[in-house]
């Protein structure tokens, strides 16, 4: 079996300006492979939502995708503050974003609920003041 | 309708990706929430938006977008505009508000 491609980035938590350029570059690799244009648009919609998380909730933090032969996983891994109740986290329009979160365009409730909407499987690892990792998958 | 057309509708200006002008789009979506536009747009390939920072073009462009049209007057720096035109987005700026725009659009055969 042919080694998983892996792609790891560092997240900068402390500039909003550059959220997301993570998953542009993911994006924009993931073509270049060639893979089908739903898997990765579903893949950067997830990726992107969790990388926006990770900068506006937790200071940023580390993303990798790990490319195999019949699935891509994302990895997002921060040592942000945990999230107290991932239950109410999950629903839609649950939000805990401030109003400066709010004037950026994001902070609506929908980046978890909408990680699981996107990838075919997630879990959440949380722990209070230690961090929180999210894995997904996405089946090619 | 082409880009073009639609940048006719709605008096604006462009402000990159003139190259791609005749491209045909068929629906749009108009909000300020870049969540929402993640949540709730789905195969759109215009963005109205009020909101400025490069996370727009991010947005649409994880989205797979066409266009984007900046309404109410604003208008993007370079830096936005630079990041647009590396993902071959077109940007239009617009002195109509959102309601009005997306009025115009929808009146004249553009979908939500």
């Amino acid at each position: 079996m042919p080694e998983p491609l892996v792609f790891h980035f560092d997240v900068d938590g402390n500039d909003f300006t550059s959220a997301g350029t993570a998953s542009v570059t993911v994006k924009k690799n993931l073509r270049q492979l060639g893979l089908p244009s739903e898997v990765i648009k579903k893949l950067s919609i997830a990726m992107y939502e969790g990388e926006i998380n990770m900068v506006i909730h937790a200071d940023g933090g580390t993303a990798d995708v790990i490319v195999g032969e019949s699935y891509i996983d994302i990895i997002l891994a921060d040592h942000g503050p945990g999230i107290p109740n991932v239950e109410l986290a999950m629903q839609e329009g649950y939000s805990t974003a401030t109003a400066q979160i709010h004037s950026l365009g994001f902070g609506a409730g929908m980046g978890l609920p909408n990680m699981k909407r996107y990838s075919d499987e997630m879990t959440i690892d949380t722990r209070l003041n230690e961090g929180t990792t999210v894995k997904m998958r996405i089946y090619l | 309708m082409t880009i073009r057309t639609l940048k006719e509708y709605l008096d604006a200006d462009v402000l990159c990706g003139e190259e791609e002008l005749d491209r045909e789009v068929h629906s749009a979506f108009g909000c300020d929430m870049m969540s929402d536009v993640l949540a709730y747009a789905k195969d759109q390939a215009v963005l109205l938006t009020g909101l400025i920072n490069p996370q727009v073009v991010r947005t649409a462009e994880m989205m797979d977008m066409a266009c984007i049209v900046f309404v109410r007057s604003k208008r993007p720096n370079e830096a936005i505009l630079t990041l647009a035109e590396g993902a071959g987005i077109v940007v239009l700026a617009t002195n109509l508000r959102m309601y009005e725009s997306c009025g115009r659009l929808f009146m004249n055969g553009l979908q939500g």
